[in-house]
């Protein structure tokens, strides 16, 4: 910051400051950019979401959601999702504390806990795919594929992401870079759980009561 | 105006400025919340979903609108509970401009949702009529 002066007119001097660019520290700014990225994200969601409602109800005479959903395999898929949320917080405290083994052990918990859920998705998805009901049967089924499958994608490349990070935690401990990168990821996974209460009451709960 | 009014020329207020600074790390030193809070939120969020899956699987509403009327929200409060406990969102996090960006997503939200549906709820209705339209569920 450096002080200017000049004088007016009437002779009076005038201060002021030309104030520098404070200096961010690497990496400043990327929680705020990555939560940007994210609220885009949820767009992307709203828009299936919308999709959704609006073809959810054209069966083109195949089955609807009270034929085909089994709640008890998506209230188990729920709680994967939120023991995997809780997990990764206590991950994310591990990593304040700067214990790096009990975090990659509550990291490949989470990673776990990721993984029970997509392989239960997949699992609905090809018993659904085999009763005939597939993504081609009926607008309410290419609507249903298409928003789960992308909360699937995504937690797919969380699980992608978690591997990585772990192996970059392994390589270089917990610096600066990877303790950002990790909360971003924490960020990431817990977005992806308030998508899944979305889909859980919009598309399964709702869909049961239709 | 006079030098002395402006906090910036102050030897006390340049501390602050540097501290300013600091203050600006951006997230890096941002709370993430405690064992307690996360545990909180963890048994809010599990006893949220409990609630509406047993309404559902058991049919405890006679009458489905109010059963939908419920199911959303519990749907609202959880991911109100997760905002809080799990992504630590409050008005002061990055300046206020993470709740800037949400409040501004949560309508564009509200718009594509409410806009989609509106618009198309007599999708159905205004189609050509078709020769065996009798036979169509």
């Amino acid at each position: 910051m450096s002080a200017q002066t000049i004088k007016q007119d009437d002779g009076t001097p005038v201060s002021f400051y030309v104030e520098d660019e404070h200096d961010h520290p690497e990496g400043g700014s990327t929680m705020l950019g990555f939560w940007m990225y994210l609220m885009s994200d949820c767009l992307i969601f709203a828009v299936l979401f919308a999709t959704y409602g609006v073809l959810g109800n054209s069966y083109a005479g195949g089955p609807g959601p009270r034929e085909l959903f089994e709640l008890p395999l998506v209230a188990v898929n729920t709680a994967m999702l939120l023991f995997s949320s809780i997990t990764y917080g206590f991950a994310m405290l591990a990593m304040d504390e700067g214990k790096v083994r009990t975090m990659q052990a509550w990291l490949v918990m989470t990673g776990l806990f990721g993984l029970a859920f997509l392989s239960i998705e997949l699992y609905e998805f090809s018993t659904l795919i085999h009763e005939g009901a597939g993504p081609t049967r009926s607008a309410f089924l290419s609507s249903f594929f298409v928003l789960v499958g992308t909360h699937g994608l995504h937690v797919t490349m969380g699980l992608v992401w978690l591997v990585t990070l772990m192996v970059q935690v392994g390589r270089h401990g917990l610096i600066a870079a990877n303790k950002r990168r990790l909360l971003c990821l924490s960020m990431f996974w817990h977005f992806l759980d308030v998508i899944w209460i979305g889909v859980f009451t919009f598309v399964y709960l709702m869909g049961m009561l239709r | 105006m006079s030098d002395n009014t402006n906090p910036h020329t102050s030897s006390v207020a340049h501390g602050d400025g540097s501290a300013h600074g600091e203050d600006h790390a951006h997230g890096d030193t941002a709370s993430h919340g405690t064992r307690g809070s996360y545990l909180k939120g963890f048994f809010l969020s599990a006893f949220l979903t409990a609630v509406p899956f047993w309404a559902v699987m058991t049919g405890a509403f006679k009458d489905p609108s109010t059963a939908v009327l419920v199911v959303m929200l519990f749907a609202v409060i959880q991911i109100v509970v997760h905002m809080i406990y799990f992504l630590h969102m409050t008005t002061k996090s990055e300046g206020g401009w993470t709740m800037m960006a949400l409040i501004f997503t949560i309508i564009l939200v509200v718009i594509t949702l409410a806009g989609s549906i509106w618009v198309m709820f007599h999708l159905n209705s205004n189609m050509m009529p078709m020769a065996n339209m009798a036979d169509m569920g």
